[in-house]
């Protein structure tokens, strides 16, 4: 691959995007566990549960700091390297963006000081509720982000208007209530809160490995379990529906996972593993499920779902329609208001497609110049890179799986087990800490590369979307960005385990006399069974 | 949806043009102080207790303050999505060197009291107070960019087109007049973060504040009188020419602009704007006052307004442009071609019409929780303090 500019701010922006997804999925689920952990604590009163919430927090406060830090990149990013881009979609993916700031990220940033700094200023309740609309907005925050995201996935509620040369918003809510958002929404929350849990559960098996903090370490696996077990279920569950969702919008996002190079005949089999071979247009060594992709790719046994080679015909038809299109909005824009009807009529009967010409402008300044041959050309760059996209998708899929298995286990032995944990369960949770990270950036990645050769499906290339800037000024930002983020990442794991090792220091006194309270309590319960019942 | 004829599309768009001017003076505020008391930190704090009350002025609420900045960001892209494409891009690198230190900061916060050691803690005061200062510097020296022109013109396709190679278009970003824009800016949040430290410490640090922060004030005050008399003899302005209508497309294609000898001659058309630069000086001038005879909450709202004169009257002068082109006019951005299509801007109306409200109303709450000083324990250790 020839690294131009296009090439370039791709790299940065994944690499940006995902860097910032480090952060985000344990700001999302942590703030609910830690809600959750204050809620019983306001309830029961123990203190342990007080101590447990500081511990925590303290671990989402050095967590939520990088999340902040590296979402402000993503904000302006979009103008700074997607000129055209933002230019182009600027009126209907920018509200959303907007709306994030306005109704959530405000609240979440203005509550989170109070949480560290109100526990003194602030009632029990008080304090409690600052908690809880620092958990509830962060998830509000997200909601906005995966609308702005979804719409790049499914453009609905807009169409392109010639005379200022982008997209413009038509309808609000056909924006807000787009079906690949919300089923979006719903995955990549459920995806942080499992985040949460497994790394709650690896932190504290790996406490009670050492024998340490055991009333803290007991207590948050249980509460971890159970709401990572909800979340697991959830996050495959909604998986299933985002891919649901992409059968009738991104067809060919959905047959690039498959690497389907050829339509079945309905009900599809679901490829398990293969090795996809861009060149064949075969997978080879495929082994194949029957039925199963038909069945949860269109929840019926006679549907088709189309493979990639049809799918590229169909978009040899777009590109030439585009080009109808072009040709038309050329006259718009010169003529204005006095353009010929039939003129009119033919860019609104073609406009859909306008994006499919734009393709051509890789290989031609002119669509309407455009070759056979670079039409067919422009078809062909519809199909993104399968292999990357296969495995990335199986590997997430794997790993949702496995986390469902953990979650069952870890909820089993706290629920019927007394909280004891054998030792390999407990080494196997400090292992899986990475495996949720691992799974929410294969699934980004095959959210945005399967998009491609989009930055808005169907829409706009990404060839077209990029800023007017020279190669050595996105090279300098790119390697700015890279040691900048390298320094800052060690900074914050050295942090991240220092207090990891530190353990729970806040309240130590309180929470210990109350331990030992505690277990001389269970212990007289103990022995006053052990009168009731008679010896044999 | 019809809904959103009710307000007129060149109402909606003189609305989002004064939010846009909100949202600026509100981070100017907001942030300001904080960016201000740190870029002033190493010097009021001279011992690392001392410093962390610093810090911890703005601890609990800087989090809150710079999203002011990030929602700065997202109403443009969604209210004036071609000013968005235009200068962020335009001004590349100067943006990479803002987000640097937007970036920082958090960490810097969060991190500097979790160790021990003079080595780490230096170098995070360090980075608060140049992620403090470089940004305050920084907008300032935009603004004057943004006051002179910015060489960029559009194609037909409405794609930004910038002259000049990389190197001329971020060393040509400094030149003198916009150098002078960054030291007022400068000069303005520290003489607001010395306003905001001389009411939330006591003691030697307060003492110190007052001293930087009347320095400071006085330096924005004749920093701003110069500007404007280089503006009035130095700075060509813009204008609209031709007929044009407010209502059309966001094309700025349609529009035909021309150069003139000077912004100030809007003031001869309205003077009643005059107000605002007035109250920028007058505003500095008082916070001298009020920091010389040691008032506290006086003195801040002084700070404020002399910002809220500073900015306003940037903008002021300005209307109906937001972004001119110095070599093309033609492509110049105003209030008439640069923003979304009615109904964005309606939906984004009603948005903060519910939203704003409440966030200055959780906002103000929050400022009266942590209402009164920042203190060390009585034996001089860091004691409550928890960055």
């Amino acid at each position: 691959m020839e690294f131009g500019i296009v090439e370039l701010s791709r790299l940065q922006f994944a690499m940006t995007a995902m860097y910032h997804f480090l952060f985000v999925p344990l700001t999302l689920g942590l703030s609910v566990v830690v809600a959750v952990m204050e809620t019983v604590y306001v309830m029961t009163n123990r203190p342990v549960w007080r101590q447990m919430t500081k511990f925590w927090g303290n671990l989402f406060g050095i967590n939520f700091a990088m999340g902040v830090a590296t979402g402000i990149t993503m904000e302006f990013q979009f103008g700074m390297n997607w000129s055209y881009y933002s230019h182009y979609v600027g009126d209907i993916f920018g509200a959303p963006l907007a709306i994030e700031g306005l109704m959530a990220f405000f609240m979440e940033a203005t509550f989170v000081g109070l949480f560290f700094f109100g526990w003194d200023k602030l009632s029990k309740v008080g304090h409690l509720t600052v908690t809880w609309l620092v958990a509830i907005a962060s998830n509000f925050s997200a909601l906005w982000i995966l609308i702005a995201n979804g719409w790049m996935q499914n453009p609905v509620g807009a169409e392109f208007n010639p005379m200022t040369m982008r997209m413009e918003m038509t309808d609000f809510f056909e924006v807000l209530f787009n079906e690949v958002a919300q089923a979006k929404f719903v995955h990549t929350v459920s995806a942080g809160y499992v985040t949460a849990a497994v790394f709650v559960i690896g932190v504290s098996a790996w406490y009670l490995l050492r024998d340490r903090h055991v009333e803290l370490a007991r207590r948050s696996i249980t509460v971890a379990a159970a709401f990572g077990l909800a979340s697991a279920f959830s996050v495959v569950l909604l998986g299933d529906e985002s891919g649901y969702t992409a059968t009738h919008n991104q067809k060919m996002k959905l047959a690039a996972i498959e690497g389907m190079w050829q339509t079945e005949p309905a009900p599809a089999p679901f490829t398990l593993i293969g090795l996809p071979d861009q060149e064949a247009r075969q997978t080879h060594y495929a082994i194949h499920i029957p039925f199963v992709m038909g069945l949860i790719g269109t929840r019926s046994l006679t549907t088709v779902i189309p493979g990639i080679d049809q799918l590229v015909a169909t978009a040899e038809d777009r590109v030439r329609s585009g080009i109808i299109a072009y040709d038309a909005l050329l006259t718009l824009r010169a003529e204005r208001a006095a353009t010929p009807p039939e003129v009119v009529q033919r860019f609104e009967a073609h406009s859909a497609d306008l994006g499919f010409a734009f393709l051509l402008k890789k290989y031609v300044d002119d669509p309407r110049e455009a070759t056979d041959a670079q039409i067919k050309q422009a078809a062909g760059d519809t199909v993104p890179t399968v292999w990357p996209l296969f495995w990335a998708f199986r590997i997430m899929v794997a790993l949702g799986f496995s986390f469902i298995v953990t979650m069952a286990y870890f909820f089993w032995r706290a629920s019927f087990r007394q909280m004891r944990y054998p030792r390999w369960a407990l080494h196997l949770a400090v292992w899986m800490i990475p495996a949720p990270w691992i799974a929410a950036e294969m699934g980004w990645f095959v959210a945005e590369f399967g998009r491609q050769p989009w930055t808005v499906d169907g829409v706009l290339p990404t060839a077209l979307s990029v800023s007017a800037l020279s190669i050595t000024e996105v090279a300098m930002t790119l390697a700015g960005f890279v040691i900048f983020y390298t320094v800052l990442f060690i900074i914050e794991m050295g942090l991240m385990l220092k207090y990891i090792r530190k353990g729970p220091f806040q309240d130590v006194e309180e929470t210990e006399a109350w331990v030992a309270r505690h277990r001389a309590r269970l212990a007289g319960r103990q022995n006053a069974d052990a009168i009731a019942q008679p010896a044999e | 949806m019809i809904l959103n004829e009710l307000v007129s599309y060149e109402t909606l768009r003189v609305i989002w043009w004064l939010l846009l001017g909100v949202l600026l003076i509100g981070f100017a505020l907001t942030d300001g102080f904080d960016m201000g008391a740190m870029a002033l930190m190493p010097f009021v704090g001279q011992t690392d207790v001392e410093r962390r009350v610093a810090i911890n002025t703005v601890g609990p609420v800087w989090e809150g303050n710079q999203v002011w900045f990030i929602l700065g960001g997202g109403s443009i892209f969604a209210a004036w999505p071609p000013l968005y494409a235009v200068s962020f891009s335009g001004f590349y690198l100067a943006m990479f060197a803002v987000l640097a230190c937007l970036i920082v900061r958090p960490v810097a916060f969060k991190f500097r009291s979790k160790r021990d050691g003079y080595a780490w803690r230096s170098n995070w005061d360090r980075a608060l107070f140049i992620s403090g200062a470089a940004p305050a510097l920084l907008f300032g020296v935009a603004v004057g960019n943004v006051l002179q022109g910015v060489p960029f013109h559009l194609t037909d396709d409405l794609h930004t087109v910038y002259e000049g190679a990389w190197y001329t278009k971020f060393i040509g970003l400094l030149d003198p007049f916009s150098l002078l824009a960054g030291v007022v800016s400068l000069a303005m949040l520290v003489m607001h973060g010395g306003a905001w430290l001389n009411l939330k410490t006591e003691g030697a640090v307060q003492a110190r504040a007052r001293a930087y922060g009347a320095v400071a004030a006085l330096v924005a005050a004749a920093a701003y009188g110069l500007a404007g008399l280089w503006m009035a003899y130095g700075i060509g302005g813009y204008r609209i020419v031709g007929d044009y209508v407010t209502d059309g497309p966001s094309n700025p294609l349609h529009f035909t602009v021309e150069q003139t000898a000077s912004w100030l001659s809007v003031y001869g058309d309205r003077p009643w704007i005059a107000v605002a630069p007035g109250l920028g000086i007058l505003g500095a001038l008082l916070t001298f006052a009020g920091l010389r005879a040691g008032r506290e909450v006086s003195t801040l709202l002084m700070s404020k307004l002399s910002i809220l004169g500073v900015i306003s009257s940037v903008g002021l002068t300005m209307f109906p442009f937001i972004l001119p082109s110095s070599t093309h006019p033609g492509s110049s951005l105003t209030v008439w071609n640069a923003s979304s299509s009615h109904l964005t801007l309606f939906v984004m109306l009603v948005v903060t019409v519910i939203f704003m409200p409440l966030i200055l109303a959780y906002t103000a709450w929050v400022y009266k929780v942590l209402w009164g000083k920042v203190t060390p324990d009585k034996d001089g250790s860091a004691g409550p303090l928890l960055y």
